[in-house]
């Protein structure tokens, strides 16, 4: 079997009955076979504000990554299938200089091995950064619609806008009251029955340490929207038939399959992710583990969501943590991505999308790009529609 | 179809029912669930739309086996509320509100007093109420060192003519040369000297000694002849804390008459290792408390089968710290030795009842379907009622159960819920085909068993208002006080 993803499934994985609080759903992943040969343990930055090189050492001249970024988790493996004993979270150099009173971190690379059998990694920024790269290039020929900047510098910088799970209404609430199982190595949180993130370590002992970090993580636009705009969830019920019962026996089996529906329903509710094909790329090699960050395959109808996995050679999904776009967000990349098609030019783009140019020029204003434009590219031939 | 009269007697019993309930189990403070802000709201509007509504059964509720901040609750409203009395009523509400005062652990009928003042309630009752309270009190002087502050403004507020040296003591403390009453005179001594210290009541004492600068594991060690019962477990970790190789604070703990629920929660307290440590010594005070509590109440049950929520909810808050594990732990114990045959299932198994901890989700089908295999004649189901795997599952199997296996109703299962949600002014329902009651402590369940065929829904008002009237003639005639085991 392949290293990489080619779809998110929830392999080894169980879909546990979900617990609801307020408009928040999170539904428990348990896991039979726990092998301690993979563990994940996190760390804290202190400061506001941390800057990553992406490469070369951590002055250098190049391209920079610029986040909140309150906490990083390192990852340590064994070769031979034998229990990771837990060394602590000792960073050394990787863990970065602290610079401007405290204030900023430097930190060298998203991820960065520390030690033979250990490397440190910044979750979930791993995924933005690989997203931000990935689709925010910029026009490659000087076509004269692009402004003298855009020309020049591309997108740069690049930059999105995520929500810290602290503005996410209700979210630490929810996350103080839930019951974690006892096998639990991962959550799916639905905030108003919208698929917000998904959460998956090797083992439960991580994840009862981890189980707070969800707070610190960064959501997309939509979820902060809908934590403030719904109070409760959907109800949903399952029931037992009666005519099915005869005796206790045939309960106990009843209450059983609505276990499973339970698991049915939130995988189904959870479809925008699962089962859906992803485009994937290695960022680390571990003996046996492979950490990839990915994206799903940017249907702009469907909600598309990036995320970074370590899997197993077997398949197994020892590590997941997924991030959903906005619609937006999904029609902007969707429309960078047509336009690096067709070499960024406009004509080619609109005729490629079948729309017209003026259209093109509105999709560039609604998705928020028209800086790229000069201000002549940008005037509308027909002036009665909104500009 | 019912008549008029027929669905407001209904709405009424269901009124008395939902406040009973509540008053068995709220206290006003923070739970897992909810702040202490929400339920002091909701349980505030319950008594003011039962104190208006029904003001007689209200009354008579003090007599129903509320919980003590319930009865004092009850108390203030009535005493505030005077004049709505009914003149056939005013004798009996006058007799209940004194003896259920009475019956209050000290230190919670010198707060509702004191309350009085604050709250600005004074007229011709209360300040009878509290004339009586005082007369029938026979260590005033030992409550007006304990109590001073409350005493004093009870007096203030009351326009109390105290006799003998107690009033000097209260408003003039400095002024006589000498007392002598024994413990006034240990009191004033205490402010010059350290040895005085040690003859007055702990918590007086210890502020004193603080003052002198005593330190705590000398201090701790000779007080203890003046510390309660209640007071040894508290400390007990302080002692071990404050205990050095050359100086170690042992309290002497009279483990073998501690109340039931107060040691299965000092027991939670502790940790695994120590709780293993020192099982033996835990577990027979646990059995002995059951069986001092069991021939008290003289409960006798048949085949019974309990099932005790341990999931992360039961861990309580921060105000009521582990207090519905407490309570199912206390519960198993007591239920063992009540009844002749008996098993207790958790929602997540345990090997040793002991060393459970309020961990893991709640599953109380599994447990539920296990008990009903087991066809035991009582079911008890302890916990708060939020059932999360799966969400319905034991609503669901009760429901199966009561309306297609068990038309019969052989087996009576009875939810106790130990916490109240203020949202539904009621401890949350497990499902409406079983009665749910609120508690607050172990010791209480002889209480609900019986009570529990009122909530079931089947017996009328009337029956309910002659239980209630039984029950407050059962009050008013019994001269003996509850013994609390704060008492020393």
């Amino acid at each position: 079997m392949s290293n990489y993803l080619s779809d998110i499934q929830l392999t080894g994985l169980e879909i546990a009955p979900s617990q609801v609080r307020g408009a928040i759903r999170i539904v428990p992943l348990l896991k039979h076979n726990v092998r301690y040969d993979l563990r994940l343990q996190g760390y804290k930055y202190e400061e506001p504000l941390a800057m990553v090189s992406l490469s070369g050492e951590l002055f250098d001249r190049g391209i920079k990554y610029c986040s909140y970024i309150p906490d990083g988790l390192v990852m340590s493996w064994s070769n031979d299938g034998s229990p990771v004993v837990a060394s602590g979270t000792q960073l050394g150099s990787a863990k970065g200089k602290k610079m401007l009173g405290g204030l900023l971190r430097v930190i060298p690379r998203m991820s960065k091995k520390i030690d033979r059998d250990r490397l440190r990694f910044l979750p979930l920024h791993l995924a933005m950064e690989g997203f931000l790269a990935m689709f925010f290039s910029g026009p490659e020929i000087a076509w004269s619609d692009y402004s003298r900047r855009a020309r020049s510098q591309g997108l740069n910088p690049r930059w999105e806008i995520s929500y810290s799970g602290r503005s996410i209404i209700g979210l630490e609430d929810a996350l103080r009251v839930f019951e974690i199982h006892q096998r639990q190595v991962g959550v799916i949180i639905f905030v108003a029955e919208e698929l917000a993130s998904v959460f998956v370590v090797p083992t439960p002992e991580d994840y009862r340490a981890l189980h707070t970090s969800l707070l610190q993580d960064f959501y997309g636009e939509l979820i902060f929207q809908y934590a403030c705009m719904y109070q409760t969830t959907y109800p949903m019920n399952m029931t037992v038939d009666d005519d099915k019962i005869n005796n206790l026996e045939d309960l106990k089996q009843e209450i059983e399959q609505v276990r499973t529906s339970w698991a049915d329903w939130q995988g189904f509710m959870a479809s925008s992710l699962l089962q859906r094909p992803v485009k994937t790329q290695q960022v680390y090699k571990a003996g046996s583990f492979t950490l990839q960050r990915f994206l799903t395959d940017l249907d702009s109808h469907q909600i598309n969501h990036i995320g970074e996995a370590i899997v197993r050679d077997t398949g197994e999904l020892e590590y997941l943590k997924t991030y959903r776009l906005s619609e937006t967000q999904t029609k902007r990349i969707h429309l960078l991505s047509k336009l690096a098609e067709y070499n960024w030019n406009l004509n080619d783009t609109a005729a490629g999308l079948k729309i017209g140019r003026d259209e093109l020029i509105r999709r560039f204003k609604r998705t928020g790009l028209d800086y790229l434009l000069t201000e002549q590219a940008t005037r509308l031939k027909d002036f009665n529609i909104d500009n | 179809m019912k008549t008029w009269l027929e669905q407001v007697a209904d709405i009424e019993r269901e009124d008395i029912l939902m406040f009973i309930n509540s008053c068995f189990t709220c206290t006003g403070q923070k739970e897992f669930y909810s702040d202490a802000e929400g339920q002091k709201v909701s349980l505030n509007f319950l008594h003011d739309y039962i104190l208006g509504n029904y003001r007689l059964l209200y009354a008579r509720t003090l007599a129903a086996g509320i919980n003590h901040f319930n009865i004092g609750q009850i108390i203030i409203k009535l005493l505030a509320t005077g004049k709505d009395t009914l003149p056939e009523h005013k004798e009996e509400e006058g007799q209940l509100i004194a003896r259920a005062l009475q019956n209050l652990p000290t230190q919670r009928a010198w707060k509702v007093l004191a309350q009085l003042q604050t709250l600005r309630i004074n007229n011709r009752r209360s300040r009878a109420i509290v004339r009586d309270y005082l007369q029938q009190r026979k260590e005033l002087s030992f409550d007006a060192v304990k109590y001073r502050l409350k005493l004093k403004s009870i007096a203030v507020h009351n326009h109390l003519s105290l006799e003998g040296e107690l009033g000097t003591f209260l408003f003039t403390p400095q002024q006589p040369k000498r007392y002598q009453n024994e413990l006034f005179e240990n009191f004033r001594q205490a402010h010059f000297t350290a040895e005085a210290i040690y003859k007055l009541p702990f918590t007086i004492a210890e502020g004193l000694a603080a003052k002198k600068g005593i330190p705590r594991a000398e201090f701790l060690t000779r007080i203890e002849p003046q510390m309660t019962r209640g007071e040894k477990l508290r400390y007990l970790q302080t002692a071990e804390r404050v205990s050095t190789r050359t100086k170690q604070v042992k309290l002497d703990v009279d483990w073998q008459r501690l109340s039931l629920t107060r040691l299965a929660l000092y027991i939670l307290s502790l940790s695994i290792e120590d709780r293993k440590a020192e099982f033996a010594l835990l577990q027979k005070a646990l059995v002995t408390s059951a069986q001092r509590t069991c021939k008290k109440t003289g409960l006798k049950l048949g085949k019974v089968a309990a099932i005790l929520d341990c999931s992360y909810s039961a861990s309580g808050s921060v105000e009521k710290r582990r207090r519905p594990l407490g309570i199912a732990l206390a519960a198993h114990y007591l239920l063992e030795k009540c009844a002749s045959e008996y098993r207790s299932f958790w929602t997540i198994p345990v090997s040793e009842p002991l060393l459970v901890q309020a961990r893991g989700q709640t599953d109380l089908a599994t447990p539920l379907l296990d008990a009903l295999e087991w066809k035991a004649d009582l079911v008890i189901i302890i916990s708060d009622g939020y059932e999360n795997d799966p969400p319905e599952g034991a609503a669901e199997v009760l429901r199966i159960y009561r309306t297609k296996l068990d038309r019969s109703r052989q087996t009576s299962i009875i939810h106790c819920n130990p916490v109240f949600a203020p949202d539904t002014f009621s401890p949350y329902i497990l499902s409406p085909y079983i009665p749910t009651l609120g508690i607050r402590e172990a010791e209480d369940l002889p209480t609900l068993i019986n009570f529990a065929r009122f909530a079931d829904g089947d017996v009328s008002l009337k029956e309910l208002e002659d239980y209630l009237a039984l029950r407050v003639q059962q009050m008013l005639t019994t001269s003996e006080f509850t013994v609390h085991y704060d008492a020393k």
